[in-house]
This record gives structure tokens, C-alpha cells and sequence, in this order.
């Protein structure tokens, strides 16, 4: 309670349990990851005292304006804010028929909502799971999804964890909810074939068709998931909630633990990754580039004032570019942060005089000629894959063979100005290392550096070699987009 | 004075001349007026970023006063800058006469020396002023430093001369693609809006209100097109702007319905990478020979 004491002409009524939820809510965005100073914390209260409360959204986004900083981190803080700023308690049908009264710890439930939760929802409050109920269920949803209609897709998130992800519990706080039962039963993976077929009825293409028809009902999966959070966190309270049952974001999400959705959603993050990245190394490497002075230009300038040289003239210093080797481990374990790192690379090509990459699991594969110069994403992530079977001749990784082959059959692509980047897990099903031979070839170019997706942690448990690699090639770990592209500045 | 009364104030006044707003951007746009913090807007290319602030500007009849950032803009070129060639005029023609040295010091340090840049132009300004930094992530990192004086305390401090605060706090914009990560000091002392593609309904109003003559049922399928030319993995995604601009390609070619053919016939409008055409072409299935 000390801190926005001096800050606040609250209105009367916000004293009460707002600030304490204000605060707890920001100790959780911090949680989170979010860097929320004071400066953010006393500019969110204010934004408070100048909004009117009685549309939600308007709060939300407010709030917004002023504690997010970073578009990426929209979707942590929409999950908790709708953790510490329900959108209705328990099932929003109970305060209807027990007359009105204050809802909400924060009262920022938005009345709107609440009445078309009456007219939309004719179901009484005691009906619970039964066959019927379900097969009702799953027509509604479908029209839903079909028609796209946002309003009644959350409200029939709330009621399908309310109805089919109850789990009760034998004494007064032990219930609980879950998703991941509610959606078991709902089984909305069942629409998605009546929901192609209704939009390609509309006229859309076949894999277009079934990409919308994936985003709906993984949108409704989300939803479910966050009304699940919120009823648990009207029980356990919100802390518990934020504190074990939030994802990263994209960007700290580790390589080896993505979902489906989380790849679609790299995939399109890597175009404009690369070119942040590109656009702060050549600015940085301006920064360093005014040369000797230019005497001659200098000189010619300062006639227009008298003789005095008033700004001086600089020659442009000669840019220096590296040429890349990339040898990258495609096995099944670690293909998706090979992709990703290929892919990044590729995207930065103008930033190297020269790229060539090799994939391996036991035999060595050059498909530099995959990545032309504006091919297209998807194209490229497909032949990735496919050519992921010329690297492999017995199918298992086998780290030593393939640094062989590699000296024997590359060694022209090794030279004093290159840099050598290795991707991959240094697990090596106990095979020969070739350690003599890698260091032979990281001897040969001017660096080389082994980027290893799994957390440090791991290294050596098992089959890894990464410490005996790593005496070699300095080892770093990289688990995530943020890392990647740290380094990759690094590297240049 | 204050910029706007409420949020749906700020969509109302904001719409009337001519700019659609959705809720986040009618609420940050009237918090940044009325607790008087600048707001820095992000997002993609061409979805109204600057827009915005011209018409903030628009609707409340303020000045526009705009720094275009890029890569080398310096002090001189943002805040002020002395007169140089002006001054030595000034000295040598001093020479002459019997004036002293402190005379002739005082006198080349005033204001008919001074060169106003923007920044300075907008704090120095007694009429309601909308200053739009355009593109600040194109600006070095020493620039920011620079922003964070005017930012936070609306003033700037010109040594020869002192500090000039602001008589009247300007409504400040800043815009940035996101190339380049700004740093935590200019983003904490700024609101936050993350501009983003809008929804189909919302563009099929921003189309035909910024495109007259455009028939309700064209529009409805051009919105349609882009909007499922956006989910395509894209290089670059159309943006509001490119709707636009097909829209009035449209009009021009004097095409009532946007079938297949017209599409194809007209996709260089909107997208405008080799690839991205060849994919979308797969992916809607156009037939490309008839071309």
C-alpha cells in the first residue's frame, strides 16, 4: 500500500481491493518477464483515474498503453490481465439470477456483457454434462466458429469449461477445472472437417481452407485454456495461476519444446527477426566507419565559410565481410532449431560475402542451392525437409562421420576468412568423435562456434559429447530466438 | 486545452476527418492527450501510423510539425543549429567599427542566429502543435538520448542561451517499424500502441470512405481478397494502404467485380515481391496462363 500513496486522486472506491490487484497484477507481468519500472506502474494508475470503467476493453487497452512496451509481449499480458480482471465470475449466470449486486473483485465487468450473457444464454444454471447437452453444445459451437463471431465463441469457452471441464473436488476449495478435460469432451478437433467443407463451400482453396478452419479451433483451444486459468485462479487466486501455468513468449520459447502453432508463428517471425538484425549491424558498423580525414574535400568545403573548415570530411573506411560454413545437424531431435537457424542465416546472406550450408545426421549434404535469393519461405522449409533424407545413410547421428566426410569431401569451403558455425546437440550415440579432424578445420578459419539448442544443463548427460566439442569449438548455448539472434550479431 | 473529452470522443472527432479508429487506438489516442505523455506507435508499414497524427493534428486544427528521422540525423539536423556562415558575416562586418568583443559575442548569440529544427519548432510553438517523430527507429541511438529531454520535460537546453521550456505542451507522435529495438528510457516515458492490419469490417470502411465511387460489393471482395492474402505466409503482407491503392486501380480500369481474372490482371498492386505473387497464385488458385 505505500507506494502510489502520494500518486493517487483515486476515486473513492479504488482504495478498497483495486490497488492491492493493481499491484499483484504487475508483480506478475514482472513474473512474466515484462520490465514494468515505477515510471509504468504510476502512469497505469493514472491512466485509470482518466478512463471511464464502464467498457472493458477500454480498461484493457489502456492499461496496455501504458505497462506494454513490446508487441510480443501483448498476448502474456492479455492472459493475466484476464487472470486478475475476469471477465465474469464463476459462470456469469449465478449473479443474474441473484439480482444485481457489485460484481467482480474490481468491478470492471462490463454490463454489456452480462446482459447479452442473458439473452444468449437460455440455459438454467443447474443443467450439466449429459450426451444432450453435449451434442447441443457442439451445433452451437460449430455456428459459431462457421460464422466467426468472437462474442459467442467466449462465451461458449466459459461454458464448455463450466459444464465439461468441471473436476469436483471431495471438500470446499479442492474442485477444480480443466481444459484439458473439457475439451476431451467437446472434442473440437472433430469440427474442423464440417467447417472445411462450409468454407470451401464459400469458395476458398483446399489447404487454405483447412489452415482457417486450424485457426478457428485453435483460437477456441486457446480460449478454453484461458477461461480454465481463470476459474482456477478464482479458487487457487490469480498469483498460483501466473505463476505455473503461463507460456513464454515466441521469442524465449525454447527451440526443442514448440507446439505446431508455435513454428507457424516462427516461421513469420524470422523474415522481420532477420531484418532488425541486419538493419542494427549495418547502422552499427556506420558508426565505426568514419575513416581517415579527406583532406582534399574538407578543405574545398570550408571556402563556402571563409576558409574556416567547419565540417570536416571523412574517406569511407573499406567494409570487411566474412564468409559462412554452416554445418547443421538435421536429426529428428534437433530439425526444428536447424531450420530456424539456417533460415536466419540465409535471411542475413547480404551481410557475408559468401553462405554455404551443409546438413548431416551421419553423412554430409550441401543445400546452399535451396535457399535462392527471394525464395519463398514455405518452398524452402519444404525441400529442408526433404533433403533431410540425403543426409542420413544408416539413419542414426553420427557426429564423427559426418565431420569426416565433410574435411574430405568440403575441405575447399574452409578457408582463412571463413566462419564455421556447427548446429546441433553433440549427441553422437556414442560413436568416434573425430574431434582431431574438427579441430583441424576450426584451425583453418578465422572462428568457429558450435551453437547447442539444449540448456546447459543437459550437456554431457547421456550420449552428449558437448564438453569434449566444446575444449575444441567454443560451445554456446541457444535456445531460443532471443539467443539466436544475439549471437548472430555476435558472429558478424 | 485538452485534445479529447473521452475515448469515443477521440473515434468520433478522429473519424470525421476521415480516420477509422478501433478501440485501442481511440483509447491511447485520447489517454496520450489527456495525461499529456507522448505516444509511440508501432506496427507494420502503411497501416496509418502517420495518419494518425496528421489527424489528431486535423481534428483538433493544430499544427503538424514533423522530423522525419533517418540514419544520420544529428542534433543540428533535430534541435537547433547556429547559424554559422551568419555569424562570421556578423563578426567581420564588426570588424570595422569600434565594438568590443563582449558586444559582438552577446550579439551573434540570439536568436537571429538561431536556426530552429523541428523539436525546438514545436516546443517553441504557442498555438496547439502535434509534433511527429516519423520513423525514430531509423535514427541512431544517440538521437534517442537526445528525444529524452524534449520527451519527458517538454524543454531543451541550448547552452549559449538556456533552457527553453515548452509554453504549451505539443501532442507527440512517435512512429517506428520496429526495425530496430528502442530503448527502454524513450519507451518508458511513452504510451504504447501497437498499430496492427485492421478487421475486415473496419477496412471495408476505411476503403470506401477513402475511395468514392467504389461499389459496397466490390469492396466487400477486395477486403476478402486481402484479408486472405494476409493469412498467406507473405514477405510482405498487403497493407490499408495497398487496399487503397487496388481499390483506386480498380476504378481506373473500370473493373465492377473482382473475379479471378481481375486479381490476377492487378496483383502487382498489392503485392510486390516475385514470390509472393507465385504464391499466391498457388494458393488461390489463379489461373496464371490466362495472363
Amino acid at each position: 500500500m505505500s507506494i502510489p500513496d502520494d500518486a493517487s486522486p483515486h476515486p473513492p472506491g479504488a482504495r478498497s481491493g483495486l490497488l492491492d490487484r493493481h499491484i499483484s497484477f504487475l508483480e506478475a507481468l514482472r513474473a512474466a518477464g515484462l520490465p514494468v519500472s515505477l515510471a509504468e506502474d504510476l502512469d497505469a494508475v493514472a491512466v485509470l483515474t482518466a478512463l471511464p470503467w464502464d467498457d472493458r476493453a477500454v480498461v484493457r487497452e489502456g492499461y496496455a498503453a501504458a505497462v506494454v512496451k513490446r508487441h510480443a509481449q501483448r498476448a502474456t499480458f492479455d492472459a493475466l490481465f484476464d487472470l486478475y480482471f475476469p471477465r465474469l465470475v464463476g459462470d456469469g449466470s449465478t449473479r443474474l439470477d441473484g439480482g444485481e449486486g457489485p460484481d467482480g473483485p474490481d468491478g470492471s465487468d462490463s454490463p454489456d456483457s452480462s446482459t447479452q450473457d442473458a439473452d444468449e444464454r437460455p440455459v438454467v444454471p443447474g443443467s450439466r454434462d449429459n450426451a444432450e447437452a453435449l451434442r447441443d453444445f457442439r451445433e452451437r459451437l460449430e455456428a459459431a466458429m462457421a460464422a466467426g463471431d468472437e462474442e459467442q465463441l467466449a462465451r461458449l469457452a466459459a461454458e464448455a469449461v463450466g459444464r465439461f471441464g468441471a473436476m469436483p473436488g471431495r471438500g470446499p476449495g479442492l474442485s477444480s477445472w480443466s481444459a484439458y478435460t473439457a475439451l476431451q469432451r467437446v472434442a473440437p478437433g472433430e469440427i474442423v472437417e464440417r467447417l472445411v467443407q462450409g468454407l470451401l463451400a464459400e469458395g476458398r482453396g483446399e489447404e487454405e481452407a483447412q489452415r482457417a478452419a486450424g485457426q478457428r479451433v485453435g483460437d477456441f483451444t486457446r480460449r478454453v485454456e484461458a477461461d480454465a486459468r481463470r476459474r482456477i485462479g478464482e479458487e487457487k487466486g490469480a498469483d498460483h495461476v501466473a505463476r505455473t501455468a503461463l507460456r513464454p513468449t515466441i521469442d524465449r520459447l525454447d527451440f526443442l519444446q514448440m507446439r505446431r502453432s508455435d513454428l507457424e508463428q516462427m516461421r513469420r517471425e524470422i523474415y522481420p527477426l532477420a531484418r532488425r538484425l541486419a538493419t542494427r549491424l549495418t547502422q552499427e558498423h556506420h558508426a565505426q566507419r568514419r575513416g581517415p580525414l579527406d583532406f582534399r574535400r574538407t578543405v574545398r568545403a570550408s571556402v563556402s565559410t571563409g576558409g574556416v573548415p567547419l565540417t570536416t570530411h571523412h574517406k569511407p573506411k573499406r567494409p570487411h565481410r566474412s564468409e559462412l560454413v554452416v554445418l547443421c545437424d538435421v536429426s529428428g531431435s534437433v530439425a526444428n532449431f536447424a531450420q530456424f537457424t539456417l533460415l536466419l542465416v540465409f535471411a542475413l546472406r547480404e551481410q557475408f560475402t559468401k553462405v554455404r550450408a551443409f546438413t548431416f545426421i551421419d553423412h554430409i549434404h550441401e543445400v546452399t542451392h535451396h535457399f535462392k535469393p527471394g525464395a519463398d519461405v514455405v518452398d524452402v522449409m519444404a525441400d529442408l525437409a526433404a533433403s533431410a533424407s540425403h543426409a542420413a545413410l544408416w539413419g542414426r547421428t553420427n557426429y564423427g562421420r559426418a565431420i569426416d566426410k565433410f574435411a574430405e569431401q568440403h575441405a575447399d569451403a574452409i578457408g582463412p576468412r571463413t566462419s564455421l558455425l556447427v548446429l546441433g546437440d553433440a549427441r553422437s550415440n556414442y560413436s568416434d568423435l573425430a574431434l582431431d579432424t574438427l579441430a583441424d578445420l576450426a584451425g583453418q578459419c578465422r572462428h568457429a562456434w558450435w551453437l547447442n539448442p539444449e540448456h546447459r544443463r543437459h550437456w554431457d548427460t547421456g550420449d552428449s559429447a558437448a564438453s569434449r566439442y566444446a575444449e575444441v569449438v567454443p560451445m554456446v548455448e541457444c535456445r531460443n530466438l532471443t539467443q539466436l539472434s544475439e549471437l548472430v550479431h555476435d558472429l558478424l | 486545452m485538452t485534445w479529447f473529452s473521452s475515448p469515443t470522443d477521440a473515434a468520433d472527432r478522429l473519424g470525421a476527418t476521415g480516420y477509422l479508429t478501433d478501440a485501442a487506438t481511440a483509447t491511447t489516442t485520447y489517454l496520450a492527450g489527456a495525461l499529456e505523455k507522448p505516444l509511440l506507435i508501432e506496427g507494420p508499414a502503411g497501416v496509418g501510423k502517420t495518419e494518425l497524427a496528421k489527424a489528431v493534428a486535423r481534428a483538433n486544427g493544430a499544427e503538424l510539425v514533423r522530423l522525419q528521422c533517418y540514419e544520420g540525423l544529428d542534433e543540428a539536423r533535430a534541435l537547433y543549429e547556429w547559424n554559422y556562415k551568419k555569424q562570421l558575416l556578423r563578426i567581420q562586418a564588426s570588424q570595422g567599427t569600434d565594438a568590443s568583443w563582449d558586444e559582438t559575442h552577446d550579439d551573434i548569440f540570439t536568436d537571429e542566429f538561431l536556426l530552429t529544427r523541428p523539436l525546438l519548432t514545436a516546443i517553441r510553438r504557442e498555438e496547439p502543435t502535434v509534433l511527429l517523430i516519423d520513423e525514430v527507429d531509423k535514427t541512431d541511438v544517440e538521437v534517442e538520448g537526445l528525444l529524452l529531454e524534449v520527451l519527458s520535460d517538454f524543454q531543451v537546453t541550448i547552452p549559449e542561451m538556456g533552457t527553453v521550456a515548452a509554453v504549451r505542451r505539443p501532442f507527440v507522435v512517435l512512429t517506428s517499424n520496429a526495425t530496430r529495438e528502442l530503448s527502454e528510457a524513450v519507451k518508458r516515458r511513452c504510451l504504447y500502441l501497437h498499430l496492427d492490419y485492421p478487421d475486415s469490417e473496419r477496412e471495408r470502411e476505411i476503403v470506401v470512405s477513402q475511395v468514392p465511387g467504389l461499389e459496397e460489393a466490390v469492396a466487400t471482395q477486395l477486403v476478402a481478397m486481402v484479408a486472405r492474402l494476409r493469412e498467406l505466409e507473405l514477405k510482405k503482407a498487403p497493407s490499408i494502404a495497398e487496399s487503397v491503392d487496388w481499390a483506386r486501380t480498380l476504378i481506373a480500369l473500370e473493373i465492377s467485380d473482382l473475379d479471378d481474372a481481375a486479381v490476377n490482371a492487378t496483383l502487382g498492386v498489392v503485392l510486390k515481391h516475385v514470390s509472393d505473387q507465385e504464391r499466391a497464385v498457388k494458393e488461390l488458385r489463379l489461373d496464371r496462363a490466362g495472363r
